[in-house]
């Protein structure tokens, strides 16, 4: 809502600054955006008259002029513009006049021809944009007079971005109501007199739908003359207000709707045909909006139609047929109460949102139709002239919104805000803002008067006497509450202990949108559908994320291109897999990834200097399974779509497939932009977030021995199923297993490598004799034998 | 006159020694089964027995002599040779330390984080919630029917008239709200979306919402515990103001401003006492309980708190960013 300050104060006027006015507003929940002035800076200029112009001599489009600026002598000129005419009021910028941009006016000659000055264009003065030629002036403007002084230019556009819940300050009447509440002043409403019917023309009105519309006034005005200009007065609070200035029936109904907060409608009165119905559409029937898009209306839209056909869609936007044009004679006003129930969505469903579907949407007062049906009349007879019937309402009073009765009671006041406001302070207040109130013991009966629809129920009251009694001269307190300890399982690892773990290790936590570009998912996923954003920002950010890979993709890329040698990601959040069994249709998982690239290390003079590998990833992960206690991981060689296929590794935990990791497949980092191998993993948090609570064994008081072992075996065996086979053959004393080498090479035969294994034993009961332990030893071995064909090396 | 020469002698050849082993071969030399010394004493069988106690004690005072000067002058072997040995393991300690590198956690968790520390001192537990949210959990429970003005604020991500990303991590309230009864205190950090992108605005960002709901919670609590928090946060004492505004789920309700440090306020947060029909919607009798809610923009207190002047750079993972951080 953008207004004139001017205008504002001509209702009610505070003896405070603009400033202190727009703070005021805004400490009241009517917060100002916008404090401007309504004209750039321009100074020396003034009212003149034309009274000499004739073309020049050496310039077809140039005219030469004498000006009258009510000095003695009258001013020389050359104008360009089309509309400079004698006997035209114009206004005249003199020699010495300083135009916005920094525009001086001195004496100058132009094709020969002096010229003492410039006849103004509303652009040149920094007004509005339009370059209609210079500005003509009523023929009554004072010659000489200051122009800034003339328009009241001295005034500032206020802008408030206000609450969907005050649609009652959509107007200057609502909020000089607030400023008048606020400082406690009275409010000077311009008396709006009736305009007598002295035609007997009159449209009948059915309200066939009374609950969308209780009450809609119509009124007949006859001979108008929209071609007549609207005066300066008006175009300029509607300019000062944010609004173009059209015709003057437009601009007629657009300043009630910003006086008084209430939309009106001018219909053609020829292009009604019989009388004039308020009903809801008929599905499927079509109606051409102003802005000559045709829409389809379903039976859920209210319309105003004549007997044959909808001419506009109630409340939202006239339809073109049936609207008001300069060669219209006769008119018809329509002042009428919407229910915002009836309103709400419907403009936005057809992509509009017009001045009219937003009061509406947030109600206007159901008392205010009269008043706004004479105002309008009132100014449409003296800007247009024409002669007008009587007003005929139709209304339905079972349907209208009665004044709300509230009761607000003390404790419950004292009890929400935590304070106690003196109850005479309390009377005070609610008074102030037009309530009727009843003071009763401990509490008050409050009616509230008609435009104040936004008050419903109690808390609605407290919130007016806390807003009013000004939320900053509360104390602030402690809240209370009772010493409860809650329940911490030790069982849980927080996410942000295992992010700390990776950061401990040099990756850097990201985070990238939820949504990404379906073509990187496909490319990775590509049986996987993924939940599309029909209207998303952008179509590479539509899909919702199967995994958190793509966006850290992204990130690895787009640091690659920056130079960056050592990347390492890690991110935590929620992939999103289609599911039509889950709630809203969708699994919502949340996984724990992460990405390395280039430099295994950075440059370091004593490091070795190599790319990071896939080790060094599954050491990442083994080591954050273990720093967080988790020590039944299984990686098992494992295909997916995103990985090398030799490179890559489901997690299992149990039974349960827990993850994956590997080398994102080389054909994908053309996809990313990646310039170098990308190594990645992805768990699902709640399969690692979860450890068992230590349950603690004794410690051997024996001596533990090692044996090494050197097996060779086929080199397609995998290492770790070797490994597990042995921990699980059933030796209590083998208390470590290590892998310490893995050879493939000249001396072994071709497709066979060589794994060398410490074995670490110890018996808790005693210290282990020889026999014993080769005992043991005979048994690995022979297990490796018959498992894997294995042949000890020499 | 022989002893004191041999004494004489192994002394010089004790001075003269200038590692461990010469040394050892001095005592050899002088003490050892063969050693001069030892000779002497075994010589004493020849003597008169009246001059073998004399000749005895006095060659066993030689050994002994000779013994603490060799070991004098091994402690001084030891201390050069170790001296030596330092010496050549000097290094440059200025040389940079191996695997030194570590990551560092996002800024918007770093504020997360801080968040939940300070609130979570107060008992107030995280709770999280899905993002893809149904009407009823974003808008309806929170007051706010279909077609109402305020859905149109939020420039929502719709999937289907019915299905959304969530607009605000109040949903995560009512979930929890429906499952457990007051008192409650509890905050719920997370990802938020809204169909908005430009230099202040990004279509994914993070907001903290807390909820306390309890016998006798007022307006001024609320203004107490946010007061307290910004001034934690920040760490200074700022000018801070409370200025009503209007959210469907809260009433009275306010949108807080603090004085930024070129005098102009900036707001921070909404907040605001739980609309009785919100408790309603969930089974809370408001008339038993009362509630306050409140709701903040973790990029925005992220900027105000490091200095980011591009909201943008949060979801661009810039490492030359993001290690600022750490």
């Amino acid at each position: 809502m953008k207004f004139s300050e001017n205008w504002l104060r001509s209702w009610v006027n505070p003896d405070i600054s603009s400033e202190a006015l727009s703070e005021q507003l805004s400490m009241a929940g009517l917060e100002v955006d916008g404090l401007e002035p309504v004209a750039a800076d321009f100074h020396t200029v003034v009212v003149g008259k034309v009274v000499e112009c004739g073309p020049h001599p050496d310039a077809d489009k140039l005219q030469v002029t004498k000006v009258d600026v009510g000095e003695n002598e009258l001013l020389d000129i050359v104008c360009g513009a089309p509309n400079c005419r004698k006997d035209l009021m114009v206004v005249v910028a003199k020699v010495g006049a300083v135009l916005p941009g920094d525009f001086k006016i001195k004496k100058a000659k132009l094709r020969g021809h002096p010229s003492h000055g410039m006849l103004c264009s509303f652009k040149e003065l920094g007004l509005i944009d339009d370059h209609d030629g210079i500005i003509e002036l009523p023929s009554d403007a004072p010659i000489g007079k200051d122009y800034r002084e003339y328009l009241g230019l001295d005034d500032l556009s206020i802008d408030i971005d206000l609450t969907p819940n005050r649609g009652d300050c959509l107007s200057i009447r609502g909020i000089a109501r607030e400023v008048g509440v606020l400082n406690n002043i009275d409010v000077s409403e311009p008396t709006v007199d009736a305009v007598e019917a002295t035609l007997e023309d009159a449209k009948a009105i059915h309200l066939d739908a009374p609950v969308g519309c209780p009450r809609y006034l119509g009124r007949v005005v006859k001979n108008v003359d929209v071609k007549q200009q609207t005066p300066l007065w008006m175009s300029e609070k509607l300019r000062r207000s944010g609004i173009r200035s059209i015709d003057p029936v437009v601009d007629i109904t657009n300043y009630v709707l910003l006086e008084l907060g209430h939309p009106m409608h001018a219909f053609d009165l020829d292009r009604i045909q019989g009388d004039v119905h308020v009903r809801y559409a008929n599905k499927g029937e079509t109606l051409t909006l102003l802005d000559e898009q045709e829409v389809k209306l379903d039976d859920d839209v209210l319309v105003i139609a004549d007997d044959k056909q909808a001419l506009a869609m109630a409340g939202v936007y006239g339809g073109l047929g049936s609207g008001v044009t300069r060669e219209s004679k006769d008119i018809f006003l329509e002042s009428a109460f919407f229910a915002p129930d009836a309103i709400l969505g419907k403009a936005r469903r057809f992509g509009l949102h017009t001045d009219a579907s937003h009061r509406y949407e947030r109600g206007v007062d159901p008392e205010l139709q009269r008043q706004a049906m004479e105002r309008a009349t009132q100014l449409l007879i003296e800007i247009c002239g024409g002669e007008a019937g009587p007003i005929v309402e139709a209304k339905s009073d079972e349907h209208l919104p009665k004044p709300a009765e509230v009761t607000l009671r003390a404790a419950r006041l004292t009890s929400v805000l935590g304070i106690d406001i003196e109850a005479a302070r309390v009377t005070e207040i609610l008074e102030r803002l037009g309530f009727d109130v009843k003071v009763e013991t401990g509490e008050w009966l409050v009616k509230v008067p008609t435009y104040r629809f936004d008050i419903a129920i109690e808390e609605d009251l407290i919130e007016e006497v806390a807003r009013v009694f000004g939320y900053n001269n509360f104390q602030a307190a402690a809240p209370a509450a009772q010493l409860r300890m809650r329940p911490q399982q030790e069982s849980l690892i927080s996410t942000h202990r295992l992010v700390d773990a990776m950061i401990e290790r040099g990756y850097q936590e990201a985070i990238t949108y939820s949504f990404v570009d379906p073509k990187h998912q496909a490319a990775l996923f590509d049986e996987s559908a993924s939940l599309t954003l029909p209207h998303p920002i952008s179509v590479d950010m539509s899909s919702m994320r199967l995994s958190l890979w793509p966006g850290l993709l992204n990130a690895l890329a787009h640091n690659q291109k920056r130079q960056q040698s050592v990347l390492a990601f890690v991110e935590t959040g929620l992939r999103f897999i289609p599911d039509e069994a889950a709630e809203n249709g969708v699994v919502q998982q949340p996984m724990f990834s992460g990405v390395r690239s280039g430099k295994a290390y950075g440059e370091h003079w004593s490091a070795e200097d190599r790319g990071v590998d896939f080790y060094d990833v599954k050491g990442d992960v083994e080591a954050l399974l273990k720093k967080t206690g988790i020590n039944d991981v299984r990686f098992v060689a494992s295909e997916h779509s995103a990985l090398h296929p030799g490179q890559s590794a489901a997690i299992y935990r149990g039974e349960r497939c827990i993850g994956y990791m590997g080398a994102l497949h080389p054909k994908f980092e053309k996809t990313f932009g990646l310039n170098q191998r990308a190594f990645v993993f992805e768990l699902q948090l709640d399969a690692i977030n979860q450890r068992s609570i230590p349950s603690a064994q004794p410690v051997s008081r024996f001596p533990s021995i090692r044996r090494d072992l050197a097996v060779v075996l086929d080199e397609r065996i995998a290492a770790g199923e070797v490994l597990t086979t042995l921990k699980n053959i059933g030796v209590n004393q083998l208390i470590d297993l290590n892998l310490f080498d893995v050879y493939q090479g000249d001396n072994l035969p071709e497709g066979k490598r060589s794994l060398a294994l410490s074995v670490t034993l110890q018996d808790n009961e005693k210290t282990l004799e020889e026999t014993e332990i080769n005992g043991i030893m005979e048994k690995l071995v022979s297990t490796l034998q018959s498992e894997f064909d294995a042949t000890l090396r020499d | 006159m022989q002893l004191e020469q041999i004494v004489e002698q192994a002394q010089q050849a004790i001075a003269e020694a200038d590692s461990p082993q010469a040394l050892d071969e001095v005592r050899v030399e002088y003490m050892g089964k063969k050693g001069r010394l030892t000779e002497l004493l075994k010589g004493l069988g020849q003597l008169e027995p009246s001059e073998r106690r004399d000749a005895g004690q006095k060659i066993n005072q030689a050994k002994q002599q000779v013994q603490a000067d060799i070991n004098a002058r091994k402690e001084v072997l030891k201390a050069a040779e170790l001296e030596a040995k330092l010496d050549a393991e000097r290094i440059d300690v200025t040389l940079p330390g191996r695997a030194s590198q570590v990551g560092g956690v996002h800024p918007v968790t770093q504020t997360i984080r801080r968040i939940e520390s300070f609130f979570g001192d107060l008992g107030f537990s995280v709770k999280q919630g899905p993002e893809v949210e149904d009407g009823f959990h974003n808008f309806d429970a929170l007051n706010i029917p279909a077609n109402h003005p305020a859905r149109a604020d939020h420039d929502t991500f719709y999937f289907t008239p019915s299905t959304m990303l969530r607009t605000q991590t109040s949903g995560v309230q009512i979930r929890t709200m429906e499952a457990e009864q007051p008192p409650l205190r509890i905050i719920s950090p997370g990802r938020v979306y809204r169909n908005d992108y430009d230099q202040t605005h990004t279509p994914m960002f993070h907001q903290v919402e807390g909820l306390m709901v309890d016998k006798d919670v007022s307006f001024t609590q609320l203004k107490g515990i946010l007061e307290d928090f910004l001034n934690n946060f920040f760490e200074e004492s700022l000018t801070v103001r409370f200025r009503p505004s209007y959210f469907p789920f809260t009433e009275p309700s306010a949108e807080v401003d603090v004085m930024g440090k070129d005098g102009k306020w900036l707001e921070v947060l909404g907040c605001g006492m739980v609309h009785p029909n919100v408790l309603r919607a969930v089974g809370i009798d408001p008339e038993q309980y009362t509630g306050f809610a409140f709701g903040m923009g973790v990029e925005r207190l992220t900027m105000l708190r490091y200095g980011v002047t591009d909201l943008r750079a949060f979801f661009e993972n810039d490492l030359r960013f993001l290690k600022q951080f750490n």
